[in-house]
């Protein structure tokens, strides 16, 4: 399809407030995106210690898990409403999008629905089976919960990286016609580098917020055997996960830049299709160049196709009406590559350290950095999803349908946007409250290791 | 032909289920307002918390259901209906948002009674979301909904006589639906004093709901004479009478302190009326939108429907499981020890070859992932570098957490 004809098949709708319903959007994102990635990862590592309390027989372990089990349904529970947020703005915010492309991506959703209604039931079971349920029984009521996480969050990235790679169906006048619901969410090449590079982000994100607030309590002269096991754990997963991340991210990347050279030409602010083309770290890009960017000859070009002169497209090879805005998308992936790379090297401080002294690090400084290490993860998982969502810019579907065309007709967006932006304020004060309750219930077991233990 | 009716039962069968479940949940918050300056307002504040169930998501989850359905199914519909009504569907979005947050801070909370004071803080949204939601039911069943994105008016479409009977009517029935609940939740725990206040308040909403359904015909028959017309003439009729006589029913198993019962009436009230207003007017969706124009296509729509089954087949299990354990009131007290007795075992973990083991899966996945172009060697390259993360985990927290114990 020519984008004459795809201009005439989705007209533009009548709507001032695009940028405020993209924003609102956007919001909506950023405050459900880290609950994501606690609904990933956090159940495997709260299952991961009640194993091993089981293993060794070792009450401290157990009450971790319980502990851990709780802010787990905490913000499992934000979660779902504030994914609720999100299902809704699909009609209030973007209707001719669900109602032109509802039935080739929305099967994902009902999916998911499910899902997601299997979590919350054994959450449910898992939090208030403590002390209820038999020892095996409650272990295995909460292995549901890891699955269901991985079976939701796998189809609604579904859902997205067919907004950025759309197959599966047929346009005719604007109509969509040959819809494949199952190729086009499954059989889509990009689902697998978007998920796997989630799933790991998932893992950084929450196992450095967890070891960051056991390193806030080591600052503070907290430092029990409690402290120094709820660190040990999150940090080590976090440590391994950094790393590898930049490995998936480079593939990730190359996928992008097969599918979607526009994107990249933005994330590089590449104006020119070059061959031999140099990376840029840093820099503000203006007409229609990279100004005070610290450049690297041919590293793009060896990045992208693995070669000396390999032939990288540039923003020049599509209209200007078609180009995303190159600055925001260019800062957001330097601020989660800078940070991706900073938290990778903590881990990797963390892992040598383990391998050649056999214990935590001592220095003070290491504790300040895991205290900052949680937050900037958030940051890099927020700024990558804005690599992915503001790059797809200026399409919905990329390369079909604008998403000035998707938007509503009606009136009152920034109403809606400031009453949304009020009500997430009210979520996030209990949130904090919730939270700090649970963090100053008073331990209620022996900080002794078992018998056993000791003897061995 | 079948097929292409068959979401929309699953859509209306969910929201049957979400008026009932949901509508339990939200009318908690109603008594909780409702109870000011009584001589036992505090305790009836106190006991209408426990109306929201161990899994609020539970109930709330079949709204997302409904919607879900209803995007991937009618597609068109749906645009049409989310945008044209978004002011009511928006305020019911808050309400919900600002109830959940009561649930998940009742974690937080040290005793029941400060969880009812937190969820009591927020209980003006569950008057505004049966209100808000039984509006935009009023505003597509008047037909103020046209096809297209913001076709009806923003405001009369869901401001209307009809839509604030039909509103007025979701909030009564809440609060009935509550205090049913609450009735025979304090008729289970022997609190003699709290049943009897729930079910003067039970057989109070109930009559006022019966005399909205009745006085708010006469109302709708002013705004729209066609949809009283066609619900008390041809195919709706029957449904209609069901709705009324379970209605009248549910009061009477209150008034006999049959409380299990009478929850299960008033569904079929709530479903009996859902289901006649939908006889009333289908096939058609929105004015000149019929189910057969707006659903799907054939692939989508096999695949929702299996979906829908397949879901149900996992779904029905895992809530009988839940609601067993909590009806069986085994979430309520009951001490198993969560630690088997038994003697540790912690096998001694050689950590050099799973070291090793792990290196060679680090570069492996590197070459595989990095350096290689295919895709079958990508996808090898992600389970190489996932097999070293999990290696190396094992290879060094366990000894980790064994130098930690030993440093007690």
């Amino acid at each position: 399809m020519t984008p004459h004809s795809i201009a005439a098949a989705f007209p533009p709708v009548d709507q001032h407030y695009l940028l405020q319903a993209r924003q609102m959007q956007a919001l909506s994102f950023s405050v459900h995106i880290p609950l994501v990635a606690f609904g990933l990862s956090f159940p495997a590592m709260v299952l991961f210690v009640e194993w091993l309390g089981h293993r060794r027989r070792d009450e401290l372990y157990l009450t971790i898990a319980r502990r851990w089990s709780k802010v787990m349904l905490t913000l499992f529970a934000v979660g779902v409403i504030t994914g609720t947020v999100l299902s809704f703005e699909m009609g209030l915010l973007w209707p001719n999008f669900t109602g032109t492309f509802g039935s080739v991506f929305g099967l994902g959703f009902t999916i998911e629905g499910f899902s997601f209604f299997l979590e919350a039931i054994f959450i449910g079971i898992y939090v208030y089976g403590w002390r209820r349920l038999s020892p095996r029984a409650h272990l295995l009521s909460g292995i549901p919960i890891v699955i269901t996480g991985i079976t939701g969050s796998l189809l609604v990235i579904a859902v997205n990286a067919w907004m950025n790679h759309p197959v599966g169906f047929s346009l005719r006048n604007g109509k969509v016609v040959n819809v494949h619901p199952l190729r086009a969410l499954l059989g889509n090449s990009y689902l697998w580098n978007e998920l796997i590079h989630m799933y790991v982000a998932a893992y950084i994100v929450s196992g450095f917020l967890v070891a960051g607030w056991y390193a806030f309590c080591r600052l503070r002269g907290r430092w029990t055997r409690y402290e120094r096991t709820a660190l040990t754990i999150p940090l080590t997963i976090a440590a391994l996960a950094a790393p590898v991340q930049i490995l998936v991210g480079d593939w990730a990347a190359r996928d992008v830049a097969q599918t979607q050279p526009v994107k990249l030409a933005a994330i590089e602010g590449l104006y020119k299709t070059t061959s031999g083309a140099s990376e840029h770290l840093l820099g503000w890009y203006s007409d229609n160049q990279m100004k005070g960017a610290v450049v690297i000859p041919h590293l793009l070009s060896i990045l992208t196709d693995h070669s000396w002169n390999g032939t990288v497209e540039g923003l020049q090879s599509v209209p200007p009406s078609q180009r995303p805005p190159v600055n925001v998308v260019h800062w957001a992936f330097q601020t989660m590559a800078g940070i991706g790379t900073m938290l990778a090297l903590i881990g990797v401080i963390y892992l040598a350290v383990w391998v050649r002294r056999k214990r935590l690090p001592n220095s003070p400084w290491f504790y300040y950095a895991l205290l900052a290490a949680g937050p900037l993860a958030v940051v890099a998982l927020i700024s990558g999803w804005v690599v992915t969502e503001v790059g797809r810019q200026p399409w919905v579907v990329y390369r079909i349908m604008p998403t000035a065309a998707a938007v509503t007709g009606a009136h009152g967006i920034p109403v809606g946007y400031g009453l949304l932006a009020l009500a997430y304020l009210v979520v996030a004060g209990g949130l904090a409250w919730v939270l700090r309750r649970l963090a100053k219930t008073p331990l209620d077991v022996s900080l002794e290791p078992p018998s056993q233990l000791q003897a061995a | 032909m079948f097929l292409r009716s068959l979401p929309m039962v699953f859509i209306l069968a969910g929201l049957v289920l979400y008026t009932v479940l949901g509508g339990a949940d939200l009318g908690a918050g109603f008594w909780q307002l409702a109870t000011a300056r009584r001589p036992n307002a505090r305790a009836v504040r106190d006991f209408a918390h426990r109306a929201m169930g161990p899994v609020w998501e539970a109930n709330h989850v079949w709204l997302i259901f409904v919607l879900t359905v209803f995007w991937t199914s009618y597609p068109k519909a749906f645009g049409s209906i989310m945008s044209t009504l978004a002011v009511p569907l928006f305020i019911a979005l808050l309400g919900i948002l600002l109830r959940g947050v009561s649930y998940a801070m009742r974690e937080g909370a040290a005793t029941p009674r400060e969880s009812g004071r937190i969820d009591a803080r927020f209980a003006l949204s569950s008057i505004l979301v049966p209100f808000a939601l039984g509006a935009a039911v009023g505003g597509i069943a008047t037909n103020r909904v046209p096809v297209g994105n913001a076709a009806g008016d923003m405001w009369s479409s869901w401001l209307n006589p009809t839509s604030i009977v039909i509103g007025a009517l979701a909030v009564a029935t809440s609060a009935y639906l509550a205090a049913v609940y609450l009735a025979a939740d304090a008729a289970h725990d022997r609190e003699l004093t709290l049943e009897r206040s729930f079910r003067v308040r039970a057989l109070g909403s109930g009559l006022v709901a019966g005399a909205i359904a009745i006085g708010g015909l006469f109302i709708v028959n002013t705004d729209d004479h066609a949809l009283v017309h066609s619900l008390l003439t041809g195919k709706a009729l029957p449904a209609v009478i069901v709705s009324a006589l379970a209605g009248l029913a549910t009061l009477l198993l209150v008034y006999t302190r049959r409380y299990e019962m009478a929850r299960y009436v008033a569904s079929l009230a709530v479903a009996a009326v859902v289901a006649g207003w939908a006889l009333s007017r289908w096939p058609t969706i929105l004015p000149g939108l019929t189910v057969h124009q707006a659903a799907a296509g054939h692939d989508t729509l096999v695949c929702v429907v299996v979906a829908v089954i397949g879901g149900a087949v996992l779904l029905l299990p895992s809530l009988a499981v839940l609601f067993r354990l909590t009806l069986a009131g085994r979430f309520r007290e009951g001490e198993v020890s969560d630690l088997e007795p038994g003697t540790s075992t912690r096998p001694s973990v050689n950590v050099r070859p799973l070291a090793r083991v792990a290196a060679a899966c680090l570069i492996a996945g590197f070459g595989l992932l990095n350096i290689a172009d295919a895709t079958w060697a990508h996808a090898a390259g992600v389970v190489c570098l996932f097999g070293f993360v999990g290696l190396a985990f094992r290879a060094i927290v366990l000894p980790a957490l064994d130098e930690q114990a030993a440093t007690g």
